[in-house]
C-alpha cells in the first residue's frame, strides 16, 4: 500500500511531480482558508475540533497550557483566542471531547512545510500518529 | 528519605522554591535554602522562572545535592530542543539529581529576552513521554542507551484553570506519559480546591497544592489580572490592605489556608519569591 502511494508521490517523474505539488497546493490553500493551517506536515485537525494547534504560540499539541485567561483569551497574545479554548468548546459542541484525550508526540520537524496527505498517504507521518489514553506509551 | 517514598509512607511533603540567582553569586540563594532545609523535604530549582534569565537549574540542583539538601530539578521546554533535553536529563541522573519536575515553560515575551528564539520543540507531556522513555533505556529516535536513568518524576496543574476539564484532560495524559506527583498554581480558594480534589483523587497521585504568600495587596490585584487562573478573594485583598504589619498578616493567610487544605492533599509547595525567610512562621502557622 505504502509502496503504491510512495510511486505516485516520489516516482521523480514529471507526472509524480505534478501530482504531489497539485496535493501540496490544494490542501495548503483550502486548509490555510478554512482552518488557519500552518503546514505542519502531521494534521491533527480530526482530533481538535478542526483548529489548527500550530496556531498556539507554544505548539501545544496535548491540551492548553495554564495560562488560558477567564475569558478565554491567549496569554500571550491577549486579544486572541487561546487555542486550546477553541479546541476545547469545538470539541464539546461536536460532541467529540474523547479525541482531546489522544496523545500526540511531539512534531516532526523534518515533515514540516510539506503535504500532511501525501505523508499520510504514503505513512511517512506515522511518528505522529495519535494513540489513545491506556496503551502503552511508546 | 526520597521524595516518593515519603509520600507512600503518607508523610505530608513539603517543598519550597529555591530560585536560582541572575548571575554567579549563589550566596543568598544558599543562605535561604540553609534556613529551611530542616523544615522542608525538598527544594524546587527553577528553571529560568518566568522567562528570565538566571543560573541555570541543574548547576544549582547539584550544589544543593553537594550540600545534602534533595532538590527537584525544574526543566522546561522554552530553551532547549529535544537533544539538549534529553542530554541534559541524562546530565542530571549522573549527578546524583534524583526529582525531575517536567514543565512546558512560560512564553519568551513574558520575560526580560523577549527576541529570544522560543524552542518548544517538546512540551509538558511529550518531555513526560521522553523521560520515560530514557527510563526504559532508550532515546527518543529508538537508539538503545548505555545504562538508564532513574527519576522521581512530577509535573504540574492548574486547579483554577478555563475550562477546568481540558486541564484534567491534560493531567491524565500527564500521568499516561509518567508524571508520578503534581504541584500545582496557587490556590487561594479552598472551596475550589475542594472540589479540584475531588475530580483527580481517583488518579492515585500525590498532589501538593501551591501556596504563594501575599505580600501586599497590590500583589493579590496582579496576580487576579495578569496571571492566568490564580484568584484571590476580595476578602483576602481587603485583610492585607487593612494590615499594620503585611508581613505578619502574609504569614496568617498562608497559614490557614495550608491548615484548611492539608486534609484534601498530599503536600504544600510554598512559591515564597523571596519571602523565604518567612516559610518557617508560615509553617508553624499551618501547624506543620
Amino acid at each position: 500500500m505504502e509502496g503504491r502511494f510512495e510511486r505516485i508521490f516520489d516516482g521523480g517523474g514529471l507526472v509524480s511531480r505534478v501530482v504531489y505539488g497539485t496535493v501540496f497546493l490544494v490542501e495548503k490553500w483550502t486548509k490555510e482558508v478554512l482552518f488557519g493551517c500552518h503546514n505542519c506536515g502531521q494534521c491533527l485537525l480530526s482530533y481538535t475540533g478542526y483548529t489548527c494547534t500550530m496556531r498556539c504560540p507554544k505548539g501545544l499539541r496535548n491540551g492548553p497550557c495554564g495560562g488560558t485567561s477567564a475569558a478565554g483569551k491567549c496569554e500571550v497574545y491577549p486579544d486572541r483566542w487561546c487555542v486550546w479554548y477553541l479546541i476545547y468548546t469545538r470539541c464539546k459542541r461536536l460532541h467529540r471531547l474523547d479525541t482531546l484525550r489522544m496523545m500526540h508526540p511531539g512534531v516532526d520537524w523534518s515533515l514540516v512545510g510539506t503535504p500532511s496527505w501525501v505523508n499520510l498517504l504514503t505513512g511517512r507521518d506515522k511518528v505522529a500518529e495519535p494513540f489513545g489514553l491506556g496503551k502503552e506509551t511508546r | 528519605m526520597k521524595l516518593g517514598e515519603l509520600f507512600q509512607n503518607g508523610k505530608f511533603v513539603i517543598t519550597v522554591e529555591a530560585g536560582p540567582p541572575k548571575g554567579v553569586d549563589v550566596k543568598q540563594m544558599l543562605e535561604d535554602v540553609e534556613l529551611l532545609r530542616d523544615r522542608v523535604d525538598a527544594f524546587n530549582v527553577t528553571d529560568q522562572q518566568s522567562s528570565v534569565m538566571k543560573l541555570g537549574s541543574l548547576a544549582v540542583s547539584h550544589l544543593l545535592k553537594e550540600r545534602g539538601v534533595e532538590p527537584i530539578y525544574q526543566l522546561t521546554c522554552r530553551d532547549r530542543n529535544r537533544i539538549a533535553l534529553q542530554s541534559d536529563l541524562l546530565s542530571a541522573y549522573v549527578l546524583g539529581i534524583e526529582n525531575v519536575l517536567c514543565l512546558t515553560g512560560d512564553y519568551v515575551t513574558l520575560g526580560d529576552h523577549p527576541s529570544a528564539k522560543p524552542v518548544f520543540d517538546l512540551h509538558s507531556v511529550t518531555l513526560l513521554l521522553t523521560l520515560s522513555r530514557l527510563q526504559k533505556g532508550y532515546d527518543l529516535a529508538g537508539q538503545e542507551l548505555k545504562g538508564k536513568p532513574e527519576f522521581y518524576v512530577g509535573a504540574v496543574v492548574n486547579p483554577g484553570a478555563n475550562p477546568l476539564e481540558s486541564q484534567i484532560i491534560k493531567m491524565e495524559k500527564k500521568i499516561e506519559a509518567g508524571a508520578q506527583f503534581f504541584q500545582t498554581q496557587a490556590v487561594y480558594e479552598p472551596e475550589k480546591f475542594a472540589a479540584f480534589m475531588k475530580r483527580v483523587e481517583g488518579f492515585g497521585v500525590p498532589v501538593m497544592v501551591g501556596i504563594i504568600p501575599l505580600k501586599s495587596a497590590g500583589m493579590a490585584r496582579f496576580m487576579n489580572r495578569n496571571v492566568a487562573g490564580v484568584h484571590v478573594p476580595d476578602h483576602l485583598i481587603a485583610e492585607m490592605k487593612e494590615t499594620k504589619d503585611r508581613a505578619k498578616t502574609s504569614v496568617e493567610i498562608a497559614g490557614r489556608l495550608i491548615r484548611e487544605m492539608k486534609g484534601l492533599c498530599q503536600g504544600v509547595h510554598i512559591m515564597a519569591l523571596g519571602w523565604e525567610r518567612y516559610v518557617p512562621a508560615v509553617l508553624d502557622a499551618a501547624g506543620l
